[in-house]
């Protein structure tokens, strides 16, 4: 693989007692698909947060597109993009106003606004909701959007967290269909998930336990490695020995 | 300054598109400015008087006509004894017993002296102290009316009186609503700004919306200013609807400069915008937020000076005053409003409202935090 765009050595986030994230120690390539396994509250969403500038490690090291997670987080945040697990577009402006106003607090020109969202209202085949408020579309759609609008500056790497949590499974697979176009243009993914079936379409996945990544490499390799068929029982075999409860 | 464009942009919508926001910013100030200067006025009307004649004479009922006719008492009973009287007090049904004696006009004019009882339910001390004195005033005038009847006229006037004079300034008729008006002003304009902010932000909270914005390169001023500006706005405009029906319901119009009004209107909202903003900070839900705010409004207004005077306060309270913005901003309206005050006589009140808005502003945007 290429160049390095996740770098992270014995990154750690301590909250007191708690260590959320323990010694993480990690490399992503770009225009990977990265996957992000780990049973509820394994410490993902806390690795993700530290990766995306949100929340300052307490001790490691980690660059994300060349950054420093400490000092240049400003940097980071101009080359990511981020969509939570909660919907976190605006429910009462429009599909083009939230696109509007996150491309504008990007930077974006008018111009690249105007193309923008006309190419993402295309690709979307969202003609029809275009003026109509964001609360109103079915969640599918939604996080459709949302991808969408993370992608809106073409970041290097892109972090979605459990982006396809309650969606049925005709749009998790456009979803996906999404995330491929984009890696196909040299975008990093990386994404977490509890479907065993999207962890298959991932080039490498990572399996944390208790704040630790306990596996990583690519389905196949993992498979072989544990000798079972499926994904599902590779998460079952390390989730199994977790110790945190949810 | 491009990013502040389009936060404003999208701060204004979501306003507009928020009906009852709108609603409450324009109806609010002309209800309450309606309904509160009617409400709160200390002049006390209505007092329950029951009367206990022993006496059924010529003069005592001139006397109680004379008490009805003042218009501030209403008589509830007429009872044939004191105890009969007591029972409508402790049922509160009055709050004063007048009792006539057996013998009052008889020993008015033949000995020149008669004493009266008056007890008062003292509970509420507002009522029974007004009541009294009232009473206790007409009864002074019959008595210099029946003493013009009975003494003759070049005796009477032997006596020494001093005669006072008074005159009324910058509100000339007492009348309480200008005083209020001004005042209830000051406080739509404070809570309007302070629960808007803090609400605002918290719900981008609730709903996970500030996150995606923290996740962007935006700075962090930026996207204060950016929540700051739409409701200093709506501040403003609430502040001329006021004054608005202050002049169309009421004719209170501005003595002094009305450019000095919003001069210090403009600091004075950025303080209290800024405590929005700070309280936003510390809350994760607008529950939180709403009950933070209530607590110090409530402060706020009862220590501002609107119904009761700072002057009389205890010193301990007097300094808690201080710390109290809305204090400031009462008694700059009424300096203003009322008296024409110019820019050297407010002076100091907008320094030390400068400060809070300085220092409330700084606090919450030390507070704010994209990242933690």
């Amino acid at each position: 693989m290429s160049e390095t765009v996740i770098h992270a050595e014995n990154l750690t986030k301590r909250f007191g007692d708690f260590v959320a994230a323990n010694a993480l120690t990690l490399e992503v390539y770009k225009g990977e698909i990265f996957g992000f396994l780990g049973a509820n509250g394994a410490g993902k969403t806390t690795a993700m947060r530290m990766f995306c500038g949100l929340s300052i490690p307490t001790s490691g090291k980690a660059t994300i597109a060349g950054y420093d997670v400490y000092r240049q987080t400003d940097l980071i945040k101009k080359n990511i993009g981020y969509m939570s697990q909660k919907f976190s577009l605006y429910e009462d402006l429009t599909v083009l106003e939230n696109i509007r106003f996150f491309g504008g607090i990007y930077e974006l020109s008018n111009a690249q606004l105007k193309s923008k969202s006309d190419e993402l209202i295309t690709q979307l085949g969202l003609q029809h909701e275009a003026k109509k408020l964001v609360s109103g579309l079915p969640l599918g759609w939604k996080q459709k959007l949302s991808f969408s609008v993370a992608l809106l500056h073409q970041p290097k790497i892109v972090f979605l967290d459990e982006p396809t949590g309650g969606v049925d499974p005709v749009t998790r697979r456009q979803f996906w269909d999404l995330i491929y176009d984009a890696a196909d243009k040299g975008v990093t993914i990386f994404v977490t998930t509890h479907y065993m079936d999207e962890a298959e379409y991932c080039n490498r996945i990572s399996i944390m336990v208790d704040g630790k990544i306990e596996a990583l490499d690519s389905p196949g390799n993992l498979k072989k490695h544990f000798q079972v068929d499926s994904m599902h029982e590779v998460f079952y075999q390390l989730a199994r020995g977790a110790k945190r409860g949810e | 300054m491009k990013v502040i464009k389009f936060l404003l942009e999208k701060e204004f919508r979501q306003i507009f598109r928020n009906r009852s926001i709108l609603l409450l910013i324009m109806v609010m100030p002309v209800i309450q400015l309606i309904l509160l200067p009617l409400a709160a006025n200390y002049e006390v009307k209505n007092i329950n008087l029951s009367v206990v004649d022993h006496d059924h004479s010529s003069y005592s009922q001139k006397l109680i006509s004379k008490i009805t006719a003042s218009g501030y008492f209403k008589l509830t009973g007429y009872e044939q004894s004191y105890k009969d009287a007591f029972h409508l007090i402790e049922s509160d049904n009055a709050d004063l017993i007048l009792e006539i004696p057996n013998g009052f006009e008889r020993n008015l004019i033949r000995e020149d002296e008669q004493k009266l009882l008056v007890a008062v339910n003292a509970i509420n001390g507002v009522k029974a102290n007004l009541g009294g004195a009232y009473l206790a005033s007409i009864i002074r005038n019959y008595n210099t009316d029946i003493r013009f009847e009975l003494l003759p006229s070049e005796k009477f006037n032997q006596v020494p009186m001093i005669d006072i004079t008074s005159s009324n300034w910058f509100n000339p008729l007492l009348n309480y609503r200008v005083y209020m008006v001004p005042g209830i002003l000051a406080i739509l304009v404070t809570m309007i700004g302070g629960f808007l902010t803090a609400l605002n932000i918290v719900k981008e909270k609730e709903a996970g919306t500030i996150e995606q914005i923290n996740v962007t390169p935006i700075k962090k001023h930026h996207f204060i200013l950016g929540k700051l500006i739409p409701f200093w706005i709506l501040g403003n405009i609430v502040f001329i609807i006021g004054l608005l029906v202050s002049w169309l319901i009421y004719g209170i119009v501005p003595v002094g400069s009305l450019a000095l009004l919003f001069g210090f209107i403009a600091i004075y909202l950025l303080a209290v915008l800024g405590l929005g903003l700070l309280i936003s900070t510390f809350c994760d839900t607008q529950q939180q937020a709403m009950f933070i705010m209530f607590f110090f409004m409530m402060i706020f207004i009862l220590m501002g000076g609107l119904f009761t005077s700072i002057d009389s306060m205890p010193d301990w309270a007097k300094t808690v005053t201080r710390f109290n913005p809305v204090s400031y901003l009462i008694s700059v309206m009424r300096m203003v409003i009322l008296k024409g005050s110019s820019l050297s006589d407010v002076l100091p009140h907008l320094g030390v409202v400068a400060l809070f808005a300085i220092g409330l502003n700084g606090w919450a945007i030390l507070n704010y935090k994209k990242a933690n």
